[in-house]
């Protein structure tokens, strides 16, 4: 089944020539209505006349998620504040988070990706879907809620968590699909065995996940337990949020829906375009988006991009499972995490110093975090309750900053190895490529 | 009247302690007494030690995160309701304890090393109630 088979079956020449009209509006748009934009495109002697076809996209500056946060909150739209329905926001570094937001028109792009993406997964308004994405800042819940909507599909609107819930209204309405984190529906997997739930009465078909890094055992783990096919849904708020790109049944690979994100593949060192097949970091320019259109955004996110038309008949790219960042991001239980972000938090309390380490594994497929940290001689106390309300605080702090919950080690001054170069900072255990 | 005491962190590493004991041994400093508070990650080693600033020296150039807390040293009779005595009058006066812990001195006496936030207060009232107290020349020999 495809949703809109005009632009997802498009010729590529055909839609070279789409890419290249709204590319050129867009630009338009943002010279004059982004004062940011104006002022790179000037730097680099570029007049919106100068793009004219697709192929003047490698004349234009690169955007980076620095970018959004020196403009944050609003700095980089390019409609008044009136025009704006929506606000989303991920997390971010120093407390600071990205902001994006969305016209009325840009929430029905964003339920038409969505639409399209869902229709891959077999979703139709006969579906009821249960919705177990994060509602609320993070883009993951109303994004899909609004896709599914549209296509017609009953939804259940349950948010993450609450996991009893989550398995008896599986039972009850009798559920047909699913949308949430790859290691939430492992989670509800595990659960589901546990409990006393006929498994007759689960109806389960599609799973769409997507959010976080996983693999393809963990893919045949999750058809395993709730006994569906299960999709991969790739996505990232600047550009829109889930529903970039999306698995149809081939599943070879994740189809991004170019008629509205441009993707590049980039060297991540020089900036150069690589051509399709090489390996590198993944860049979109969005040329339909009112509120925050982005020229474009370096995704950190690696990966390699493949043309030839898929056997489902759609002709748009398809992009292959990210293999990893060109930055030292990372993604722990769906939340976006830099090691500076745990250093400041360190530093702003005196009694450890900034030598740290990251831990990261994944048990019962979930993620874990451990951070250690070497406690200052000055401040160590000879009593537990003061090591430990030192360690309560340290939880507390990155808890309400990265709003993850991560177990505190402290050890001796001295311990964590010091490298003269770049600090390794991150030991990641999890094994996903 | 005031004991220094040597509280060191150590890891939950094996052969952390014996690292540290072996510092010491070489030092040629004495343990007198000690104690450790565990927990699941971590451990604080409390000990009396003769000549306590070098030993945190030592052990500081060795690595160690060492501090030196002031404990009393309460000396009781070493027969039932000895500590019981002592320690009523601690609370009678209400006075909060942090930690303690004990060791037996051979000759009928037992010593309990006390750390307290009102370490004054303590001393005066067990001064009061005639209870014998660890002088600090006394207790590095020990």
């Amino acid at each position: 089944m495809i949703w809109n088979a005009h632009y997802e079956c498009m010729g590529r020449e055909e839609l070279r020539n789409l890419q290249g009209e709204r590319l050129q509006a867009m630009v338009e748009k943002v010279y004059f209505n982004v004062p940011f934009y104006r002022l790179k495109l000037q730097e680099k002697g570029i007049e919106p006349g100068d793009i004219r076809t697709i192929d003047d996209l490698q004349k234009l500056p690169f955007t980076t998620k620095q970018d959004l946060r020196d403009n944050y909150p609003f700095g980089l739209f390019a409609v008044p504040q009136q025009e704006i329905v929506r606000l989303h926001a991920s997390s971010g570094t120093t407390g600071k988070s990205t902001v994006v937001g969305y016209t009325h028109n840009d929430i029905l792009m964003w339920s038409e990706v969505v639409a399209r993406s869902l229709t891959m997964a077999g979703v139709t308004k006969s579906d009821i879907i249960q919705v177990a994405y994060g509602y609320g800042l993070f883009t993951g819940g109303l994004g899909l809620h609004y896709g599914a909507e549209k296509i017609g599909a009953s939804v259940i609107p349950i948010s993450g968590g609450n996991t009893k819930k989550q398995l008896q209204l599986m039972e009850d309405f009798g559920s047909t699909a699913i949308a949430c984190t790859p290691s939430y529906a492992a989670y509800l997997g595990e659960a589901l065995a546990e409990e006393k739930i006929d498994r007759k009465n689960i109806r389960l078909k599609a799973g769409i996940f997507g959010a976080e890094p996983w693999t393809e055992e963990m893919r045949a783990q999750i058809e395993r337990l709730l006994g569906l096919k299960a999709y991969d849904i790739y996505g990232l708020s600047e550009v829109i949020g889930p529903g970039v790109s999306m698995e149809c049944q081939c599943q070879k690979g994740m189809h991004i829906f170019e008629d509205h994100f441009i993707p590049e593949i980039i060297d991540p060192e020089t900036g150069d375009v690589l051509p399709y097949g090489e390996l590198g970091e993944l860049v979109f320019t969005t040329v339909t988006k009112e509120a925050m259109p982005l020229v474009r955004y370096r995704t950190r996110d690696l990966t390699r991009l493949h043309a030839e038309t898929c056997q489902c008949g759609r002709t748009l790219v398809r992009m292959e499972k990210c293999v990893g960042r060109s930055d030292d991001m990372l993604i722990i239980r769906g939340v976006n995490v830099f090691p500076s972000q745990i250093e400041s938090v360190l530093l702003e309390m005196s009694e450890t110093k900034p030598h740290y380490l990251l831990v990261v594994d994944r048990e019962n497929n979930l993620d874990t975090i451990e951070i250690q940290v070497e406690v200052e001689e000055q401040f160590f106390s000879d009593e537990v309750k003061d090591l430990e309300d030192l360690r309560r605080r340290i939880h507390a702090n990155i808890a309400s900053l990265l709003g993850l919950s991560a177990s505190i080690r402290l050890v001796e001054p001295g311990t964590i190895e010091r490298s003269m170069g770049k600090a390794q900072r991150v030991v990641d255990k999890r094994k996903l490529k | 009247m005031i004991i220094k005491q040597l509280s060191v962190f150590l890891e939950n590493r094996t052969g952390r302690l014996t690292e540290l004991t072996g510092i010491l041994a070489e030092n040629d400093i004495n343990i007198s007494a000690f104690s450790i508070a565990d927990t699941a990650d971590y451990g604080i080693l409390r000990m009396i030690v003769g000549r306590p600033d070098a030993a945190a020296d030592v052990l500081r150039k060795n690595g160690f995160a060492v501090r030196i807390t002031d404990v009393v040293g309460m000396i009781v009779p070493h027969k039932p309701g000895g500590l019981h005595k002592a320690l009523q009058i601690i609370s009678d006066n209400g006075i909060a304890i942090d930690y303690m812990y004990a060791f037996a001195s051979g000759d009928c006496k037992a010593t309990v090393v006390i750390r307290a936030d009102s370490l004054d207060r303590i001393i005066e009232v067990l001064q009061e109630h005639k209870l014998e107290l660890l002088q600090a020349g006394d207790v590095y020999q020990l």
